[in-house]
């Protein structure tokens, strides 16, 4: 590849998540835009397209009506919780292709509180499955992690370490929701919403706005950013046999093929290395469970290491491989539009050393980012500087 | 609500409806009508695949069950040589579950209050019968 199809991201920013009631979704996404902007010292009139995501907040082109009637190329993402990776992706293509050398990536989001209300119809079920309450997401992330604990000897002490690790990096993450540590005790023994989570191993539906500008490395050179380049994006849908958000079924040895699996192998073989090489990690957290599941299932470690890993905290900040270093979903909730950005946001911060109290020692080079969610869709990056 | 009648067989015993591709073998379930598809029932016995206690009330709608919520156990059977389905599970200790042991079709009813209530494919522990 060239410097003219070379990209890189050259301005970050962010809305923090949580709740924030007296702004829409799309005045987050906005601010969040003006923000990354600034970062990258240009003018929205200087975007020359833009790919805008959102699940459940509007539709992100109208946008145009407060940051300018400029005319900008603006296409709308909506791919379930990918959406915000396939923003990504799809703004990367258009500068890799050449027909473009500056332009936007937005997310954002503003659910209801409490759990994602979902309907049969919209997922192809039956009415009775909706009426016997099985349209509950946590049901599936439950079942999914119990059945993996059972094969791999994943203990309950794990989870909570995970939630632990989550809300203790929160605290030092300006754009987080929760933002007070909190006892590994109080975790294991706080009510529990589907077995084997309590109320801390979930992250809830939220809100917040991310924003990226990307640049082909010679339009960045050209602007005198310090460029943070994208060494690969992938996005797959689900495999046969793997085990989803709503399933009334499984096939018979299902449950380990994963869309995961596929974007993860698809990002590693693009951008030429293999996971020892990743210095810093952000992995769908939706619950304390799947941050362990996705560490095998990107490569990170084999099945059922992850309990020797927890224990001696190699994904804590400053461990071998430190994952989640903003507080993951579990401490940023999850509006889905901006999720899979935020996971960017936060690992263009760490490669350029300004996270702070977060910040992984060792100057990093590699971070690498994965979304998982409904209806089994997976998306990856691999960032580089 | 009325009961769906594309579950459950409509003769004795208590079987599940499924269908099955003719071309590839692969059982689908819920049952549905199709192309290349044939209506088959299931297998009455299985193994625990998986669990969860569903502990808090779904949201209304779709969930159409009672008011006053008392938790209950969803789980997935492995029905051997067949499909892995998702039903309740009943007649057993929520702390008495365990991945692995053996278990039966039965049904529960949606509101137990309510005559005619939807019924719902549902799971128990296997009983043996007596040597």
């Amino acid at each position: 590849m060239s410097d003219a199809t070379n990209v890189c991201i050259i301005g970050i920013g962010i809305h923090p998540f949580g709740r924030t009631d007296a702004l829409s979704g799309i005045d987050q996404g906005v601010f969040a835009v003006r923000a990354a902007l600034a970062d990258a010292g240009i003018d929205w009139a200087d975007i020359q397209f833009a790919y805008g995501g959102s699940d459940a907040a509007g539709n992100p082109d109208t946008m145009v009506d407060r940051l300018g009637l400029t005319g900008v190329q603006f296409i709308n993402v909506k791919n379930g919780c990918a959406t915000g990776g396939s923003a990504l992706f799809s703004a990367q293509t258009a500068i890799r292709s050449g027909q473009f050398d500056l332009g936007l990536a937005v997310g954002f989001d503003k659910h209801p509180r409490g759990a994602f209300n979902a309907l049969p119809a919209e997922y192809g079920l039956p009415d009775w499955y909706g009426a016997a309450g099985y349209m509950v997401t946590t049901q599936f992330f439950a079942a999914k992690i119990m059945r993996y604990m059972h094969l791999h000897g994943i203990s309950r002490r794990s989870l909570g370490l995970v939630a632990q690790k989550a809300f203790a990096n929160g605290v030092h993450a300006p754009h987080a929701w929760r933002r007070s540590e909190v006892a590994l005790d109080t975790i294991l023994e706080a009510p529990m919403v589907s077995d084997p989570f309590s109320k801390f191993m979930f992250c809830s539906p939220g809100e917040g706005g991310v924003a990226l500008i990307l640049a082909s490395e010679r339009k960045a050179r050209e602007l005198g950013a310090t460029p943070i380049r994208l060494a690969a994006a992938t996005m797959r849908t689900r495999p046969p046999g793997s085990f989803e958000v709503f399933a009334p079924s499984i096939d018979l040895g299902g449950g380990t093929a994963t869309a995961t699996r596929l974007a993860a192998a698809a990002a590693f073989s693009l951008a030429g290395i293999g996971p020892d090489e990743i210095d810093v990690a952000q992995l769908q957290d939706t619950e304390a469970g799947a941050e362990i599941m996705h560490l095998a299932e990107n490569g990170f470690c084999a099945d059922g290491e992850q309990e020797q890993w927890l224990a001696e905290g190699r994904t804590r900040i400053g461990g071998t491989l430190p994952v989640n270093t903003d507080g993951g979903c579990l401490a940023c909730g999850e509006p889905i539009g901006a999720s899979g950005l935020r996971q960017v946001y936060e690992n263009v911060v760490q490669l350029r050393g300004q996270g702070g109290g977060r910040q992984v020692p060792g100057a990093p080079r590699t971070a690498y980012s994965h979304v998982y969610g409904a209806p089994g869709v997976s998306a990856v990056t691999i960032l580089h500087r | 609500m009325t009961p769906d009648v594309s579950l459950f067989a409509t003769d004795a015993p208590l079987r599940l409806l499924a269908a099955r591709d003719r071309t590839t073998g692969r059982i689908l379930f819920p049952h549905r009508d199709g192309d290349g598809l044939e209506t088959i029932t299931l297998g009455r016995r299985g193994t625990l695949w998986s669990y969860t206690v569903q502990r808090f009330r779904p949201k209304t709608p779709p969930y159409a069950g009672p008011e006053a919520f008392e938790p209950w156990a969803l789980g997935y059977v492995e029905l051997p040589g067949e499909i892995i389905i998702e039903a309740r599970l009943t007649d057993i200790a929520f702390d008495a579950i365990r991945i692995g042991m053996a278990m039966e079709l039965t049904e529960v009813p949606l509101d137990p209050a309510v005559a005619g209530s939807l019924r719902l494919p549902a799971f128990r522990p296997t009983v043996e019968a007596a040597a």
